[in-house]
Formats: structure tokens, C-alpha cells, sequence
């Protein structure tokens, strides 16, 4: 796990797109981004996953991997996740990004919509398979460490945890730092954290961090 | 994985359990089931015969799925701020009668019993026990009533915060869900809170002390209800005037955006945030002065 080259996922590519160099993937578009030949920019400044790929963290994303994804909102990262990977459940809670994730889903035929609560893992255990190989969470609202300490159940023993934590959502006031300790903190109820890293300047006052079950 | 491989029934069972997959209503299965644990779904429902390998499983999944969520959307969009009202209203009922009638059984429990926590934690060790005669059944029974008040105040609580943002995205966005559906509440309805100038938003909720003022009694209130954000409330008193007027701008804002359009807007929370670091500069740099402390943020 020490390659200093850069991983990505199959189906992930750094593609010249409008004379730059981008992360893209492959699919329909979905919020106006920038496409060339088929392939769809994806912007680190838009997806706080986008963000971690960038930065170089070690996501362990190989493509082709079922996932399981909390706070879908409109879809922008979840369309690119379901662009590389394998069966994508996309979990959002409010009606009105679900309306434009719906059709994000459209021209995607492994992305699963489901408008659930993600605080609430027992509405969508009938529906969400076991032993999923990732869960990516950017719920960005408060309790975000009870969130994925709750769906730990759905991911497999060597499956990794992927979130964003957004600094604001717990505490409008109290230094980030502060409340990324106190998150990476509940966080190891369930989880060994193996990377952090903020996501600046992509993301103001988010942490990215890696984990896997402990 | 887990042991048994063959499909269960009830209520630990999949979506797909007991379903006809060419006549019955998967979507409803989708929105109304449950089950604690996950399993391994996909190979459960090609074993049970549901689907014919996992790539129909999936196919079948995602449709069911999707005609799930798009009837949930359109039933949400049909429930407007009416029930906001009435779940943020019922919200404080429950609490404040809960409270009441807690303290009353654990009273009444403490004389027959002889125990001593009061409150709903005190209701629920009282509603867990076995009376033996009538008046501990009463108190006991009493105490029963105090707990399930107090879980339909949560319920009501969870209620709230699924169903503000669609309501109102900026303003629950900005606020809190809470926050956003009491001003909803206090102004009657989102139309009226979107109508009103922002210095009446900044007061509500604070009627009785308004009223004060008026009748000469009292100095006029600073802030209302947004008192209770940590935007107003972590300010320093000195600045908690002007914290309160800038919050209930942009609050005033965002309620009209939710009104007219309903489109989420970034700009909007960024600015009230710059706002706030300002006047939170102010103060810091004040301390920085007298302590030599820097701020970090
Ligand atoms: C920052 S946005 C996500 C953006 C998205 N991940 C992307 O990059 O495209 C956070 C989303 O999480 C949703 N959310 C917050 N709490 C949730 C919960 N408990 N269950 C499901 N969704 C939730 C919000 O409604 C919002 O749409």
C-alpha cells in the first residue's frame, strides 16, 4: 500500500479536457461539467471524494467495487462513482436533490437511488447487501461520526470507509480542529483510521479521511 | 456471510421476500421494509428464484428503486409547511407535557416505591416496573404515558429534520431544520415568513417582550428564537445585537428564495459566514489586544 504513483480506480483517467489535465470519468453528463470524447470532468472543487482522489489519499478504489454512499444530494460525485464502479447505492434523504438524482440515474443502470435516512441503517438493510467494499458518506450535517459508525454493518471486513467530514456541520463556531479530534474520536467505535488529510483548498474546513473496520 | 442461505421471511427479511416480481408493488416493499442486519441480498434473491442470476437481481433492484424514490418525491413536494407547523407545535407539546407528567409519576413512584430520579429518565425506571397492586398500576401506568410522550417527541424531532430542507432548503440550510421550521411556525406559514421585513424576524418568538416594549415596560428585544443558534447565542453579548441583524437578514433571504424559487444557493450561507467572521474578527482581534491570543480560523 506504499505506491507513491499515483492509483486510480479503473474506469478513472486523467484526461486533457478543455487544454488542462482532469480527472474525469466516463458517462452522461450530469451538472454541466466540462466533457471530451465520452468522458466527463470530474471537478475536485465540486466532489469532496474528487478532492481525496486528487490529493493523493490511498482510497483503495480499484473500480468495478459495490459501494454504498451516504448524502447522494444531486448526484454530482455519486454519478461519477457509479460511472467506475459496480452496484452504487446512492442514499439521500431530502426530496429535492433526489429529483435531479433521479436523473443523474437515468442513463446509469448500476446506480440505485434511495431516498433514506442515513441515520436510520435498519429502513434500508432490507434493500443495501451486505459486505459492501466501500462506504463513501459526505452527509455534511451534524453527527456525522454517529452516521458511519451506524452503517458500519453494511462493509466488509476488509471493505474502507471514505468520508468526508465537514468541520461547520457539527459546530459553526468551535476551531475545525476541534472537531475533527472529536469526530475521529466516535469515529473509533467501529473504525481504525488510517489516513486523514484536509481538503483544502479544494473543500474550506473539510477532513478527508480513510478508515477501515477494526 | 451469514449462516442460512435461504431467503427468511418477516421482518428481518429482504425487499424481495414473498413478492411476485410480476405483479406485486416492489416499490412499496422498498419504502416500507426493514431489516436490522444486511445479508448478502443479491445471492439470497437468485437462490430464492426471485431474480435469475444477480445481474436480473440487480436490474429488478434498481427499477423498484427508482419508481420507490420518485413516489416519495412527489408525495414530499405534495406535503408543504402545513405539517411543519403542526410538528414543531405538537413537538413542544409533547415535551412540555412529558416533562409534566414525569414528574408527576416519578412523585407519586417515589412515595410507593421509594426511588429517587425524577424526570422522563426517572418515568422510564418507573414504566419498566412490575406494579402489584392499584396504585402502584397507576403510577406505573402514569409513568408509561410520561415515555411515550417523550418518544413522540422525538419522533417529531426526526420528523422535522427530514422534512424542513425540502420545504424550505436555504432557510433549514442556514439555520438548522429546528430553527427553520419554528420561524416557519412563528410567521404562520413560509409565504408570511418570506413577506416579513427582516428586523420583525430577528423578534419572533419574542412577542411578550416585544409587547413589553412597546407598553413602556421593558428595552426592545434583540433577537427572538435565532437567539437560540450558535451564530447569535456563541457571540459575544456586546455583539449579539449585530449578529442577530445580520443573521436575520440572510435568514429573511433565504426564506424568500425558498418561497420564489427554491433553489439551494450557495452564496447565500457563504455571505452570512463572512458576516459572522467579522464580527467575530472584531471581538477576537479586541482579546488579541488585551492577551496577545491570535485567532485561527
Ligand atoms: C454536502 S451534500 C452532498 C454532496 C454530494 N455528496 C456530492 O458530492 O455530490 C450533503 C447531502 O447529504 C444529505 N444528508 C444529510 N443528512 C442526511 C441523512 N441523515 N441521510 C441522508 N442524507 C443526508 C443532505 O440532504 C445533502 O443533500
Amino acid at each position: 500500500m506504499s505506491e507513491t504513483s499515483e492509483r486510480l480506480p479503473a474506469g478513472v483517467e486523467r484526461r486533457s479536457i478543455e487544454g488542462r489535465s482532469r480527472l474525469a470519468t466516463r458517462g452522461e453528463p450530469v451538472y454541466g461539467e466540462p466533457t471530451a470524447d465520452g468522458w466527463r470532468t470530474w471537478d475536485p472543487n465540486r466532489s469532496k471524494l474528487g478532492a481525496m482522489i486528487e490529493l493523493g489519499m490511498d482510497h483503495g478504489l480499484v473500480g468495478d467495487e459495490t459501494v454504498l454512499y451516504l448524502g447522494a444530494a444531486a448526484g454530482t460525485t455519486v454519478s461519477h462513482v457509479a460511472d467506475f464502479a459496480g452496484p452504487t447505492y446512492a442514499v439521500e434523504f431530502a426530496a429535492r436533490p433526489a429529483r435531479d438524482l433521479l436523473s443523474a440515474a437515468e442513463t446509469r443502470d448500476r446506480l440505485i437511488p434511495l431516498l433514506k435516512d442515513a441515520r436510520r441503517p435498519e429502513t434500508y438493510g432490507h434493500v443495501v447487501e451486505a459486505d459492501v467494499d466501500a462506504i463513501i458518506q459526505d452527509v455534511a450535517t451534524r453527527g456525522q461520526a454517529a452516521v458511519a459508525v451506524r452503517n458500519a454493518r453494511f462493509l466488509a471486513p476488509d471493505g474502507r470507509l471514505l468520508l468526508a467530514v465537514k468541520a461547520r456541520s457539527e459546530d459553526v463556531t468551535d476551531a475545525p480542529a476541534a472537531v475533527f479530534e472529536r469526530t475521529l474520536d466516535r469515529l473509533r467505535d467501529r473504525y481504525e483510521i488510517r489516513e486523514t488529510e484536509r481538503l483544502d483548498p479544494y473543500h474550506e474546513d473539510h477532513l478527508g479521511v480513510i478508515a477501515t473496520l477494526r | 456471510m451469514s449462516e442460512d442461505t435461504d431467503a427468511t421471511n418477516g421482518p428481518d427479511g429482504g425487499w424481495f421476500d414473498g413478492l411476485d416480481p410480476e405483479d406485486d408493488d416492489a416499490a412499496a416493499a422498498i419504502i416500507e421494509g426493514r431489516a436490522e442486519t444486511p445479508r448478502g441480498w443479491p445471492t439470497l434473491a437468485v437462490d430464492s428464484g426471485f431474480a435469475d442470476d444477480t445481474d436480473d437481481y440487480y436490474d429488478r433492484l434498481r427499477a423498484a428503486a427508482t419508481r420507490a424514490t420518485r413516489r416519495t418525491v412527489r408525495e414530499r413536494e405534495r406535503a408543504d409547511d402545513r405539517q411543519l407547523i403542526h410538528a414543531v407545535r405538537a413537538m413542544d407539546d409533547c415535551e412540555r407535557t412529558a416533562n409534566e407528567v414525569a414528574e408527576r409519576a416519578t412523585e407519586w413512584a417515589g412515595a410507593i416505591f421509594d426511588t429517587a430520579p425524577t424526570g422522563v429518565d426517572g418515568a422510564r425506571d418507573v414504566a419498566a416496573r412490575e406494579p402489584n397492586e392499584a396504585a402502584e398500576r397507576r403510577a406505573v401506568s402514569l409513568a408509561t404515558r410520561a415515555v411515550d410522550l417523550a418518544d413522540e417527541r422525538d419522533e417529531l424531532s426526526a420528523y422535522i429534520e427530514r422534512t424542513a430542507p425540502s420545504v424550505a432548503p436555504n432557510l433549514s440550510a442556514m439555520a438548522g431544520p429546528e430553527l427553520a421550521a419554528r420561524l416557519i411556525a412563528l410567521a404562520g406559514g413560509l409565504e408570511p415568513l418570506a413577506k416579513k421585513p427582516s428586523g420583525t424576524v430577528q423578534v419572533l418568538g419574542a412577542e411578550d417582550a416585544l409587547f413589553a416594549h412597546l407598553a413602556g415596560r421593558a428595552p426592545s428585544p434583540k433577537h427572538g428564537v435565532i437567539y437560540t443558534h450558535d451564530f447569535v447565542r456563541n457571540t459575544r453579548p456586546a455583539d449579539r445585537g449585530s449578529a442577530a441583524r445580520a443573521f436575520a437578514g440572510k435568514l429573511t433571504l433565504a426564506a424568500r428564495v425558498d418561497h420564489y424559487s427554491g433553489e439551494l444557493r450557495a452564496e447565500l450561507h457563504e455571505d452570512l459566514r463572512e458576516r459572522i467572521a467579522t464580527i467575530r474578527a472584531r471581538a477576537d482581534s479586541e482579546r488579541a489586544d488585551t492577551e496577545g491570543v491570535s485567532a485561527d480560523e
